[in-house]
């Protein structure tokens, strides 16, 4: 009573209620530190732990033989082996594929420039068994591809064969993982200062030696973020591997929701979870000694001042060939969905293009009781979504202002904090989804059949999505800025508000685009706890596509149409959101 | 601090949200305390994401009992039996539906269901029950077999296949696609077809028969959506190239049921040889120490009924077990159900699955 009498006391304003800037500032910090803190120990550690005790102990001795056959037979090695090759592989082509856009991006401006960028996002928020569809319908044995190859080379048998090959794994993981480069790389690039690249070039570096030497040293925070989201993505990948890659492919994840569900080997499941955890936990702990190295607090410059019109036939070409390599790459799949989603009643004798399939998604023909109109699916997801962007982003928003704070006392928890902070999109789905189930059956934690389960799975998901697209630009923020406001008398709250919220406001936006698509596509979390009045999009289109038929066929497609428009939508929403009283940087 | 707020303020809302799906008790003004109050209790039905009904009949049952059916889908049914293992102290429902005979011994050996001898038994034949504890009842049945493109072979001349080993005749290379057994439950129930057909042992095992398929250019895809939308010939639209697919056979009704043009006949056709298909029975029982078990054994009786049992075909694409149920039209034109699909004992299914998958992944993937 006293300290907040005191804390209201301090408010300069007569009248003024307890303010923001006026809670010291050790209070701010320690609410940094115990909110993302609590809630990754609430819904993540618990759970997680629950489920390792739980799957070790029935074997007592903490699962010897588990160890055993782990490290004996050849078989998980390899697993282990190929699991590490193809996300390695899968990153290394990522970042060389999406480099070229992300430069693009952050110098040039456009026409459609939002578009483009919406668009490439998309094939996030798409569930694979969608996406097999249009790679098979692009790509496969009778596919657009390959007939036109055929009828140009005068073949009889295609001449691609993808199917079920590792090119088609990498190409997926390319197709989905895309974006993830292009905005935090794209978007950290754009605030770097042309300068001194231009001063390399008047020294007479050719323009490949200034990119590796000056440009690319200071890309560094954000390219090794990008790359690490991407790796572990790749890492625990599950659905491309099965439906893309086919059954002789088996990766950690895959193996885990084998011995899991199928036969119910919960300690070698656990083992393996355990396993598939600690590559992207060294990889962030390496990573983060690297970067408190290399991050340099930079000059940055806003966009206005980076960015300029393409002139020069040169940067036309550059600039427009690399859109339509992005178009090519990522959204000629997407448009073999929507275009089919129209034409496919075409063998069912109905005018093309038609909008039955649409039609048919307001219909309930069998009064089944779990019809759900497609509004309301909307409705669901986007909820959903909304509801874990603001959760993610305020707490990453808190965490990452831990991980880039400069003072002594945090430097240790930082180099704690940050890897566990990954962990969440290291660990197995499945494995975490069972923890759940195992550790939050009691009140006031009785979560198991709410739906707010799914927006915590769905936050924990996308928190390091945020924390990476954020800390790079908070690293760079030039601590004299700080220092300066702090002297001329700004509390540190204001000082937050009026230096870092400003310089990072776009990276917060990046954050922010991949929570809600994290969250519109995610489909795993969402089925092993669904309650079937209250489904998303992608369980809907899974539904379609769980039974033979036509219209289900084509219901699934103009659902996922759906799916895409509203992702589309949101993004064009977000780009147009900003905080009030937050200066454009 | 406003971010904060608005999470708190959502955080609220969706817990408002979560509270408004489950009614709130609607209690009956009471006249003395002689009278117990009145209200709308609630059954939990613990089921996989395939689980359908129509409002209709749910609307009956929760009429008539005056309660509420709360229905929580727990992923396949693969997922759905573990998690009902794992929160067997506590359980998360009052009913589970949808084990079926692959996945029956592990249920009973976890030791999660109470034996209820429902009255309704005596209107399902014999065969289909497999506990003679009565823990586990049947509900319906379905046949995983073989299914054919009709038109892809009238327009090469080439017979469908009939039999097992058609498939590996030099005339069917490269024409089908079946399922991993290791990840999908009609890949495995097809992979059993041919254990209970070939056998373990001799020169023409299972094992022998495999080998063999592989030999004629058999795809393997990761589970049915992508086989059966991808590769089968008819599903993709021609984009596939097998006219062979390892389905249903309920799938023919199914494409009837879900097309637009008016169908004479099927357009896919199913394999019945003796011992080709693999007969899917799913089960409904009582979770141990379910506080509510006489609304569970209604629901029990209820799903057992006539009722619940015609509204099966059209929802869940599977046979009703009760044998007073009328099929439906499309059912009972266009279905066929296989005389004698193979039989493998539920019991040696569990102990053996895991070796068995094992030697058809060496056998068929590596």
């Amino acid at each position: 009573m006293q300290g907040a009498g005191r804390i209201q006391g301090a408010g300069r304003r007569q009248g003024a209620g307890l303010r923001i800037q006026d809670v010291p500032g050790h209070v701010l910090r320690s609410a940094l530190v115990i909110l993302p803190g609590s809630f990754l120990l609430v819904f993540y550690f618990y759970p997680l732990l629950t489920i390792l005790m739980t799957s070790f102990a029935p074997t007592g001795r903490f699962g010897l033989e588990v160890v055993a056959q782990l490290l004996f037979t050849s078989y998980y090695p390899r697993i282990i082996g190929f699991t590490f090759w193809q996300a390695a592989l899968s990153t290394l082509l990522t970042v060389a594929l999406a480099l070229p856009g992300a430069y693009v991006f952050a110098r040039y401006t456009f026409p459609a420039r939002s578009l483009v960028q919406a668009l490439t996002t998309i094939p996030f928020v798409l569930p694979t068994v969608v996406v097999a569809l249009a790679f098979t319908a692009l790509v496969g044995p009778r596919g657009a591809l390959n007939l036109a190859l055929m009828r140009l080379l005068k073949l009889t048998s295609p001449p691609l064969n993808l199917q079920y090959s590792l090119a088609l794994i990498l190409l997926a993981h390319v197709f989905y993982n895309y974006t993830l480069v292009l905005r935090i790389v794209g978007n950290y690039w754009a605030n770097l200062d042309p300068g001194l690249e231009e001063a390399a070039r008047v020294l007479g570096a050719s323009r490949l030696r200034a990119f590796v030497e000056v440009t690319l040293p200071l890309l560094v925070p954000a390219l090794g973020a990008a790359a690490l989201l991407v790796f572990t993505f790749c890492f625990t990948s599950f659905g491309v591997i099965l439906m893309l890659g086919g059954p002789r492919f088996v990766t950690l994840e895959v193996e885990i929701y084998r011995q899991t569900v199928h036969y119910l080997n919960l300690p070698l499941a656990a083992a393996l979870s355990v396993v598939q955890m600690m590559f992207p936990l060294a990889l962030v702990g390496l990573y983060t000694r690297l970067q408190t190295r290399l991050t340099l607090p930079l000059e940055l410059r806003p966009r206005h001042v980076t960015q300029q019109r393409a002139r020069s036939l040169y940067q036309r070409f550059l600039v427009w060939g690399s859109v339509a390599f992005m178009l090519a790459l990522l959204v000629t799949p997407l448009a073999a969905l929507v275009e089919r989603s129209f034409t496919l009643g075409a063998q069912a004798g109905q005018a093309v293009p038609s909008l039955y399939f649409y039609r048919q998604l307001f219909e309930n023909p069998r009064r089944s009781a779990f019809y759900v109109p497609p509004i309301a699916a909307i409705r669901n997801s986007v909820g959903f979504a909304l509801a874990t962007v603001v959760l993610a982003v305020t707490l990453g928003l808190m965490a990452a202002t831990v991980l880039a704070s400069q003072a002594a006392g945090l430097r240790g928890l930082v180099r704690w904090l940050d890897p566990l902070l990954m962990l969440p999109l290291g660990t197995s789905a499945v494995t975490l989804g069972l923890g759940y189930i195992l550790a939050l059956d009691e009140p006031p934690l009785n979560l198991r059949t709410s739906p707010l389960l799914v927006v915590l799975a769905h936050s924990l998901v996308a928190l390091p999505f945020v924390v990476r697209s954020v800390l790079p630009a908070l690293r760079s923020i030039n601590p004299r800025l700080r220092e300066a406001a702090a002297i001329l008398g700004a509390s540190p709250w204001r000082v937050w508000w009026e230096i870092d919220l400003p310089i990072v406001a776009r990276a917060v936006l990046v954050g922010a685009v991949f929570a809600f698509t994290i969250s519109l596509g995610e489909f795993g979390a969402t089925s092993l706890i669904a309650r079937p009045e209250r489904p998303t999009l992608p369980v809907a289109i899974y539904r379609f596509l769980s039974r033979p038929g036509i219209t289900n066929y084509g219901q699934a497609l103009a659902m996922s149409t759906l799916l895409m428009a509203v992702c589309t939508l949101g993004f064009l929403v977000m780009e147009r959101f900003r905080v009030r009283g937050v200066g454009e940087f | 601090m406003r971010q904060m707020l608005s999470v708190v303020t959502v955080l609220v809302l969706l817990n408002g949200c979560g509270k408004a799906g489950v009614p709130a008790p609607t209690s009956m003004p009471t006249a003395g305390p002689t009278e117990t109050p009145v209200q709308a209790r609630t059954v939990r039905l613990m089921t996989h994401d395939s689980f359908e009904i129509s409002e209709a009949v749910l609307a009956a049952f929760e009429q008539q009992h005056h309660a509420k059916v709360e229905i929580l889908e727990a992923g396949d049914a693969g997922v759905m039996l573990n998690q009902a293992i794992l929160s067997k102290d506590n359980p998360l429902a009052d009913v589970l539906y949808g084990v079926d005979n692959t996945l029956l011994s592990r249920a009973l050996h976890a030791d999660i269901l109470e034996p209820y001898a429902s009255p309704l038994l005596a209107e399902i034949p014999d065969h289909l029950e497999l506990d003679p504890q009565h823990r586990a009842l049947p509900v319906d049945y379905g046949d995983v077999c073989l299914n054919y493109d009709k038109r892809w072979f009238a327009d090469h001349g080439l017979a469908p296949p009939t039999h097992l080993e058609d498939l590996i005749k030099p005339a069917y290379r490269g024409l089908t696609v079946v399922e991993d057994a290791a990840s999908s439950s009609p890949g495995l129930a097809f992979l059993l077809a041919t254990v209970g057909y070939f056998g373990e042992t001799g020169d023409n095992n299972f094992l022998a028969y495999w080998a063999k398929l592989r030999d004629n250019g058999v795809l393997v895809a990761s589970d049915w959506e992508t086989a059966y939308w991808t590769h089968f010939t008819y599903g993709s639209k021609g984009e596939g190239d097998r006219p062979i697919v390892v389905s249903y056979a309920s799938s023919p009704p199914v494409e009837v049921y879900f097309s637009e043009e008016p169908f004479e006949e099927a357009p896919t056709g199913v394999v019945v040889g003796d011992g080709s298909c693999f007969r899917q029975i799913e089960f409904v029982g009582i979770l141990k120490g379910t506080p509510n078990r006489d609304l569970a054994t209604a629901w029990v009786d209820f799903m057992l009924g006539k009722t619940f049992q015609e509204d099966i075909p059209l929802h869940m694409f599977m046979f009703p077990a009760n044998r007073n149920a009328q099929l439906p039209e499309v059912f009972a034109r266009f279905a066929i159900i296989p005389e004698r699909p193979a039989e493998v004992d539920y019991e040696v299914i569990e102990a053996r699955r895991e070796k068995w998958v094992e030697a058809w992944t060496e056998v068929v993937l590596r």
